[in-house]
């Protein structure tokens, strides 16, 4: 695998992610403004509600955003991820070791800071 | 917890405003936003905190949630096409994206210590060095004398110009590096991809051609931004329902925005979105000094 192949591969994958991830949350815009369209928001105070895994199985207007939004989330650290993948198959060693340093940080943001 | 909003005329019409309203008035803004970044190189992400805080008197918290998933979501989105003219150098913003990542969960876990009229003071300084900074340019690569760290990382590389492939060479790198883990921690702090900043680091300080750092900075927005996100979602900044119709607007206007581009004046865009930002980062400042965000 060339270095021009690997761009190609990495914009591919980012422009799948995005339009999928994009997809999902109209979906669950749509859903939203059907549903709660004439209820009154409240962004004047801040609430700080922890998203929580488990209310991703709702599917409701709210959880099916929420995948949507942690779709988005993924898609650059799939991005890194393909990157340790590429440059191994490069055998670039140095490369594989700094991808898996970024996902490493990236990992530990997601699951392990809080 | 927070003081609420500026006792602004808006503000309280917002506060009478439905779902829907919101919603609507939100994306359009958003799409504005959009549009104007992705047309002016000057990043729509960095004007989404003021619209929300200033003309929606919306929660900062809340603003910087929304801004940083949209920001995402205009990195990965706008990355294709940058990959695709051979710009972007990926090596170069993979060993750089170690020091913004380690910068933005620094950033990420200040902003529930650092009070919001602090926060929002210094997004107002961000958003004025965005607006008076130089404009893009075609800076050639400065060369420079060979460097040993930049042959080892193999961070030198060539990039199309109109005399063909024309090659460069990577300096100052520990500087460049110091330079992006500050530019990581502003882009979790503020939930913006502090791209003014990210080019700095390579234009000005590593002698990168600007061409290279700016879509090199756009690629690497996306990972320093995700990297936040774990902590965002944690401390519940990212409200779903509100970052549905930015991300949704920022990525329509953005798409839109370079579909557009080679045929509008794109100068005169410029200096009036610059104008845009000027008021609004005096603002932002007004507010945060006044603590009224």
């Amino acid at each position: 695998m060339s270095d021009i192949d690997m761009d190609r591969m990495i914009g591919r994958l980012l422009q799948i992610g995005v339009l999928f991830a994009g997809a999902v949350v109209l979906l669950g815009g749509i859903i939203y403004l059907v549903r709660h369209g004439g209820e009154m928001p409240d962004y004047q105070h801040f609430h700080g509600v922890p998203f929580a895994l488990h209310e991703l199985w709702e599917f409701d207007a709210r959880s099916v955003i929420q995948i949507g939004v942690l779709l988005m989330i993924a898609t650059p650290v799939l991005r890194v991820a393909f990157c340790i993948f590429a440059f191994a198959m490069e055998r670039d060693w140095r490369y594989t070791v700094i991808s898996a340093i970024v996902l490493g940080v990236l990992i530990y943001g997601i699951f392990g800071s809080h | 917890m927070l003081k609420g909003l500026p006792d602004g005329k808006c503000a309280r019409q917002i506060e009478s405003m439905n779902v829907a309203s919101l919603s609507s008035l939100v994306f359009a803004g958003s799409v504005a936003a959009g549009f104007l970044g992705s047309l002016t190189g000057l990043g729509g992400g960095v004007v989404i905190v003021p619209l929300l805080t200033l003309v929606f008197g919306i929660d900062l918290h809340y603003a910087i949630g929304a801004s940083l998933v949209s920001v995402i979501a205009t990195s990965s989105g706008a990355a294709a096409s940058y990959v695709r003219d051979g710009y972007s150098n990926v090596r170069i913003g993979l060993f750089l994206e170690i020091a913004t990542t380690s910068g933005a969960l620094l950033g990420a876990s200040l902003v529930s210590h650092v009070p919001t009229s602090t926060i929002a003071t210094i997004f107002g300084v961000v958003l004025l060095y965005s607006a008076i900074s130089s404009p893009p340019r075609d800076a050639v690569g400065r060369g420079g004398s060979a460097n040993s760290l930049a042959q080892w990382l193999h961070l030198n590389g060539s990039y199309p110009t109109g005399d063909g492939p024309t090659k460069y060479a990577v300096r100052r790198i520990p500087l460049g590096f110091a330079i992006m883990v500050g530019a990581g921690t502003l882009s979790g702090l503020l939930g913006i991809g502090s791209g003014a900043m990210k080019v700095l680091a390579m234009d000005r300080a590593m002698g990168i051609p600007f061409k290279v750092s700016t879509t090199t900075s756009n690629f690497m927005i996306g990972v320093t931004a995700a990297a936040s996100a774990g902590i965002y979602l944690a401390r519940g900044y990212i409200d779903p329902e509100l970052a549905m119709p930015v991300m949704l607007g920022v990525l329509g206007g953005a798409l839109l925005g370079s579909r557009v581009l080679a045929r509008v004046h794109v100068r005169v865009l410029r200096n009036v979105f610059r104008g845009a930002l000027l008021v609004l980062a005096v603002e932002m400042i007004y507010n945060g000094l006044a603590g009224n965000v």
